[in-house]
């Protein structure tokens, strides 16, 4: 880690930590759960260049396995939390068996349509409650002793799931595994004929991205209580994908941005009504012709334009 | 000196404000209503609804100059986090005191646990789903305009007393279609009728054509529409287009608003049979008020949710001056079950233990097009259901709050 990269991670988690003080904290933990989703999404199309259109599925999924866990099953917090992910994990598994198997729009469309049908697996079960979804999922004592109930409290609890989540990503892009993946990105016949076996590269990229897209999934169960079809339809699918280009795809921090923006227009234009999509639209349509690099891209490239000795955006 | 005895004057002003004030928190009531502003549910309810609800605190402060009520609305994309999301803001930040509306049954239960967990209200007009006075129910809802099981109920029950006696079931094969299918099959039968088929089809689905020609090949006089929304909407157009209705068959739809009636056109929607609320051409007060909303909402006429809105709204706010405070949502509601409701649009009723809110619904039957005589003259009344058989019976709801 370089040392400016470290003062802007710890300024930010300073940040974050008064944040509650002056900030509605169910926002800030809905921005914090679709920011590790962004993260997890970013990890595929950033450094792999995989454009999963199917994410969905493994935040929806892994929030309905939450919400059934806690509030049926009446298994604790942490368990409901773990068996989510790893469930999400265990799909992330069997769908990038079959999706890393081709690339670029197939795959998206691989992932999209086994997305649909475990929305439509989740429409007509009867756990998932159908369209009503599951309602009233208790916030459980954390290992029997942290209170929930109190949403200063879940926000401490979220942040640490987020800032866990967050050096996991950071800590696999840049190990040795995370520049075989970027290879992979760059040029993928070169990887192969310098030996790499790129599948399986891909595969753990992918179930890793999964699991963690099911981990923010399961947290958002605990925020709001709730787990509904919303979250597994493409449109999520789609809106993580717009979260990550707005913020900057393929930087550490740019979905973080991207989540934090749009979930903020979300929450503060809702006053305006069907307003809000198309805004939302242009906001994507400029980000796209304009600086394409993401609010965050766009930054550091502006940084590193003034001091070009320093390295890769991070 | 000077400085103290200025802090000392406004601070005595403030505590008088306060006690002239006393009893509302924050000085005044706000009422949000939550909505769909931009979906498939936006004419039925969204933009209108909002105006309903300033109408009815325009209406009800008309000889009250002191009380403060505020409105507010928002968009909640007919997503439950959203929904959720916004609610507890609200509740939490932007002190209001009553959300209102609700439409889609996912938003409203969600809401439905903060209004009980905050001890706030919910007062709900959009949705459906009776499990909001059934297992769900809570002692800070209430569910005001319709719901499933008296949809269900009323075109079961009255089309098969008039003479509608044989059925065909199109569902939706979700969870909502399922439950309205089963709810009607089960009045049908108990009033003599015959289910003699009934065909799921994939929700949303396109092309009805296969499962309308099953429908028409059943020969029953009835075909009962287990589903919502687009999928209503395109089953009638299409029924219409093989002559179903002009055939001598029937269609029944458990979940109809004006507003699909009037995209789809007399022409197409004729001949359909269904339960409202609510209609606007049924009396003086009902069409002064469609009047006012068509003026001031494109000429959009209104729907039994608006109506529904209204008459909540006027109905707690009476609750409240009674109560002489709204801090209290669970004391608001239980002063709300206490009073008769009585409002210009949807008369004399009464609010029940479980929640639901107790007045006559209807059996409408789309009028020909030769007999429309204006814009949105479209029902002609086929049934009233008298209050007292239009809802679920008290102890059949397992609603926690109804002793046994």
């Amino acid at each position: 880690m370089k040392s400016r990269e470290v003062l802007i991670g710890l300024l930010i988690l300073a940040g974050l930590l008064v944040a509650p003080t002056a900030i509605y904290p169910v926002f800030l933990m809905k921005v914090l759960c679709f920011a590790l989703f962004a993260c997890a999404f970013n990890l595929l199309i950033g450094y792999v260049g995989l454009l999963s259109f199917g994410h969905a599925m493994f935040f929806g999924f892994a929030a309905y396995i939450a919400g059934h866990a806690i509030k049926v099953l009446g298994w604790p917090t942490e368990l409901g939390l773990a068996a989510a992910t790893a469930t999400a994990a265990l799909m992330g598994l069997a769908v990038g068996l079959i999706a890393i198997r081709r690339q670029g729009i197939y795959f998206a469309m691989v992932t999209l349509a086994l997305s649909q049908m475990v929305f439509f697996f989740c429409l007509q079960s009867k756990f998932t409650g159908g369209e009503d979804g599951i309602q009233a999922i208790p916030r459980r004592p954390v290992f029997g002793v942290i209170d929930i109930q109190n949403d200063i409290t879940l926000y401490y609890f979220v942040l640490a799931i987020f800032v866990a989540g967050f050096l996991l990503i950071y800590r696999t892009i840049h190990s040795p595994f995370g520049q075989v993946l970027k290879a992979i990105r760059e040029n993928e016949p070169r990887a192969i004929s310098l030996g790499y076996r790129i599948d399986h590269y891909k595969l753990l990229a992918f179930v890793l991205s999964a699991g963690l897209a099911g981990l923010a999934g399961a947290t958002k169960v605990l925020v709001f209580q709730l787990a509904s079809l919303t979250d597994v339809q493409w449109q999520m699918s789609g809106e993580v994908v717009l979260m990550t280009l707005v913020g900057g795809m393929g930087t550490v921090l740019g979905p973080v941005v991207g989540a934090a923006v749009i979930i903020s227009m979300q929450n503060y234009l809702k006053g305006l009504g069907e307003w809000v999509l198309v805004i939302q639209g242009l906001i994507f349509v400029i980000t796209v012709l304009v600086f394409r690099r993401g609010v965050v891209g766009e930054i550091w490239a502006a940084m590193t334009r003034r001091k070009p000795e320093s390295g890769p955006p991070a | 000196m000077r400085l103290r005895s200025l802090m000392l004057g406004v601070a005595a002003a403030a505590l008088f404000a306060a006690s002239a004030q006393a009893q509302m928190t924050d000085g005044g009531i706000k009422i949000g209503v939550l909505t769909d502003m931009s979906g498939t549910y936006s004419d039925l309810s969204g933009g209108g609804s909002v105006w309903a609800a300033k109408k009815a605190v325009e209406d009800y402060l008309k000889d009250k100059p002191g009380l403060k009520v505020e409105v507010v609305g928002a968009d909640h994309q007919n997503k439950a986090d959203i929904s959720a999301n916004t609610a507890r803001q609200w509740y939490d930040v932007d002190k209001v005191d009553v959300i209102v509306d609700l439409v889609t049954s996912s938003t409203a239960l969600a809401v439905n646990q903060i209004a009980k967990e905050k001890n706030k209200v919910a007062l709900v007009s959009g949705a459906a789903s009776s499990a909001l006075t059934g297992k769900d129910c809570t002692a800070n809802t209430i569910h005001w305009t319709y719901d499933t099981w008296s949809l269900a109920n009323g075109t079961g029950n009255a089309i098969t007393k008039t003479g509608g006696d044989s059925w065909f079931f199109l569902t939706a094969d979700y969870a909502f279609g399922q439950a309205l299918e089963k709810d009607t099959a089960a009045v049908v039968e108990k009033n003599g009728g015959k289910v003699l088929g009934k065909v799921r089809h994939p929700f949303p689905a396109q092309d009805f054509s296969s499962f309308l020609l099953q429908a028409q090949a059943s020969k029953a006089k009835i075909i009962g529409l287990a589903n919502a929304g687009a999928d209503t909407t395109n089953a009638i157009k299409q029924a219409s287009e093989f002559g179903i209705v002009s055939g001598g068959q029937n269609l029944a739809g458990l979940l109809v608003f004006i507003t699909d009636v009037h995209a789809l056109g007399l022409k197409t929607a004729q001949g359909l049979i269904f339960t409202e609320a609510w209609y606007w051409d049924a009396n003086d007060n009902n069409r002064a008020f469609a009047k006012e909303y068509a003026a001031a909402n494109g000429g959009k006429y209104p729907t039994m949710v608006h109506a529904g809105v209204y008459s909540s709204v006027i109905h707690y706010l009476k609750s409240v001056e009674a109560l002489k405070g709204d801090a209290d949502g669970a004391a608001v509601v239980a002063k709300m079950k206490e009073l008769p409701t009585d409002d210009k649009l949807y008369g004399k009723g009464t609010v029940r233990a479980d929640g639901r809110k107790i007045h006559d619904m209807y059996l409408f039957e789309v009028k020909k097009p030769a007999e429309s005589k204006g814009p949105w003259d479209y029902y002609k009344t086929r049934a009233t259901i008298p209050a007292a058989e239009a809802w679920r019976p008290l102890d059949a709801g397992e609603c926690p709050l109804v002793k046994k």
